[in-house]
């Protein structure tokens, strides 16, 4: 078969084993046959490799400053080599550095080309340089012009598909456009009270606003945006939730609920807000959980039967029982989260009912205490 | 005495008023609604078209991603509003999106007791996309900071602080004001800070400085080793990915007051 590109990759670095090679950053090219880099400032320098050279790869991860890295391993240098940019190395590993990222889309091409060695097909019609080590010579211009040409309409084809997908997305987002100002509008006649819209319409109205993504400018209700999709979501989080709030004392961090609740989906996930506006209807359905937003600003959904009395008191009891706790500490007692635990501690220490002892330098979790006059002495001392 | 809205008399004023008001060539609230509905049916069918064109497009390419989001912004739309917008139901941006999100939450929790809720952005998108696997599709930092951005409709403290060029994303309500972003911003360059380099660089005052680190200290975001040689620094595990990848020594515990 014909040697053809498969992908390429630019702002990768070029090492020799494990020194930077006195090349620079250039472009990484897999086809079908070979493995081949050229400097981006300098095109006549370039390097191939036969992937039949190739004895085995590996990903290197990235880490603070240093970028990802593929690793590969080669066979050792014939005695024909050809002349290239290195004749010898005491390697016999190379490194690509993909400085722009990339590295995950070119392993995968990699292992699949690797796999299927489609090389072996080839007719000797283009000899390839065979004589190649860790360092290829300068490869055959013709071999390269004709990959060129091949990225050249590969380009243009991919270009000519995202400029049409650009201009149907502009004709679309005309559309949209329009949409959006008659809902802008309808909102203003709506506060103007120009016309008599029905309650029937005004939800009609909202749904059309979800639809196409569009803020509801006309009411901000506490019970959420009201449409019937969040009431219907409300009664089924109502349902579904019940358990897994038993199980974690009556009350789970809303970013808890979304994990659970998208992940049980599968698909048409939720939206943070579509979770949001759900829960603000808890209430006005009766249902029997609660939206509700600590101080800090972290919102749970508890079981209406876990009171605010009724946790500042277990929190008391708790923290009484054991002289002081933290809320790690507190965490582990009641099967809650480190970060729902520590609120419940807040919350009472805002009632006036616990306080803290951080005299200790360098707490990660302060510890609380419900000897209010051991507060005095610390802050006195 | 009378009685609003009832009754013959009533029904025929109003009528005569909404015809004065349609003279006058005013379309009412409520025709515009019923117009809207018929436009909505039609801008349906041609974002079924587009994305039976196109819906490959934006799940392959993340730079397509960043110009839908873009020109959706223009216009004043948000596509990632509800999981019952059209843009999400036809185009699939909301899975990906809201998928994103779950992953970034279950990073961030993970590593929580680790940096104390604060992580670069480099770190969570390597985490992410090791955690997505192999062949999933690939994701980009834009669409990182799309999803962190929808997260704050949680509460929970989700948040972007920029250090470095890029980003610290913060994900536990920790209150971190302009005092703290500057001394995260300082210590980024080697991964910890010391009250004697937060002294020469942002000419502070002893107390100030102690202030600052003894809050990121409580919040569990930076750790003390006060057995380094000069003084004692204050670690920021956020910023030394690295190190934290290994799993942490008995010898490295031992060094480290948390």
């Amino acid at each position: 078969m014909n040697e053809t590109l498969v992908i390429q990759q630019r702002g990768v670095r070029l090492y020799d084993g494990d020194d930077k090679a006195k090349l620079d950053v250039g472009v990484v090219l897999l086809s079908t046959h070979r493995l081949l880099w050229r400097d981006q400032k300098n095109h006549e320098c370039c390097i191939c490799i036969p992937l039949s050279q190739v004895i085995f790869f590996e990903e290197q991860a990235a880490g603070i400053g240093k970028s990802a890295k593929i690793v590969i391993h080669l066979h050792p240098v014939p005695e024909n080599k050809e002349p290239g940019p290195y004749q010898h190395s005491k390697y016999s590993y190379i490194k690509l550095s993909f400085k722009e990222h990339g590295q995950i889309e070119f392993y995968r091409r990699l292992t699949e080309e690797m796999t299927q060695k489609r090389w072996e097909n080839t007719p000797v019609s283009q000899p390839i340089p065979t004589g190649i080590g860790p360092k290829a010579g300068r490869t055959r211009a013709v071999g390269i012009v004709g990959i060129e040409r091949k990225l050249e309409e590969k380009r243009k084809e991919t270009d000519k598909n995202i400029s049409e997908a650009f201009e149907d997305l502009s004709k679309l987002m005309e559309k949209a456009k329009e949409m959006v100002e008659l809902s802008k509008s309808i909102a203003n006649k709506i506060k103007d009270k120009q016309g008599d819209i029905t309650e029937d319409e005004t939800i009609r109205f909202k749904s059309y606003l979800l639809s196409m993504g569009i803020a509801n400018p006309v009411t901000r209700e506490t019970h959420g945006s009201g449409t019937q999709y969040h009431i219907q979501l409300a009664k089924q989080l109502g349902d579904m939730l019940q358990a897994p709030l038993e199980e974690r004392g009556g009350m789970m961090a809303l970013t808890e609920v979304y994990c659970l609740v998208n992940r049980a989906r599968g698909m048409e996930l939720l939206s943070p807000e579509d979770l949001v506006n759900a829960c603000k209807m808890f209430e006005s359905l009766k249902l029997p959980l609660r939206l509700r937003v600590f101080d800090s600003g972290v919102m749970v959904v508890q079981l209406q039967s876990h009171s605010e009395e009724e946790m500042i008191a277990s929190a008391l009891d708790n923290v009484s029982d054991k002289g002081s706790l933290t809320a790690e500490e507190f965490a582990k007692l009641l099967g809650l989260s480190v970060l729902l635990a520590k609120e419940r501690l807040l919350l009472a220490e805002k009632m006036g009912h616990l306080c803290r002892d951080d005299s200790v330098e360098g707490y990660k979790n302060i510890r609380y205490s419900s000897d209010l006059m051991s507060y005095d002495r610390v802050n006195k001392s | 005495m009378h009685r609003r809205g009832v009754g013959a008399g009533a029904i025929a004023k109003k009528k005569l008023a909404e015809a004065k008001y349609k003279e006058r060539g005013n379309v009412l609230a409520e025709d515009q609604i019923a117009q809207m509905s018929k436009q909505l049916e039609t801008f349906k069918t041609h974002l079924e078209e587009f994305a039976s064109k196109h819906k490959q497009e934006i799940r392959k390419s993340s730079q397509f991603r960043v110009q839908f989001q873009e020109m959706c912004a223009t216009i004043g739309v948000d596509p990632l509003a509800s999981g019952k917008g059209f843009w999400s139901e036809m185009l699939g941006v909301g899975d990906f999106y809201y998928e994103l999100g779950v992953q970034i939450i279950e990073v961030c929790l993970a590593l929580k007791h680790r940096n104390g809720g604060l992580i670069t952005l480099d770190e969570l998108h390597h985490r992410v996309l090791k955690g997505r696997g192999k062949f999933a599709q690939d994701v980009s930092q834009d669409d990182l900071v799309r999803a962190i951005k929808k997260l704050k409709a949680m509460g929970n403290g989700f948040g972007m602080i920029p250090v470095g060029g890029s980003y610290l994303v913060q994900s536990v309500p920790a209150e971190l004001n302009m005092d703290h972003t500057v001394v995260l911003q300082l210590a980024e360059k080697k991964g910890y800070v010391t009250v004697s380099e937060i002294r020469d660089s942002l000419k502070w005052e002893r107390e100030r400085a102690c202030h600052v680190l003894d809050h990121l200290l409580k919040e569990g975001l930076a750790w003390l080793d006060s057995q380094a040689t000069g003084e004692p620094q204050y670690w920021l595990p956020a910023l030394f990915s690295e190190l934290l990848s290994r799993d942490v020594t008995p010898e490295e515990a031992n060094q480290m007051t948390p």
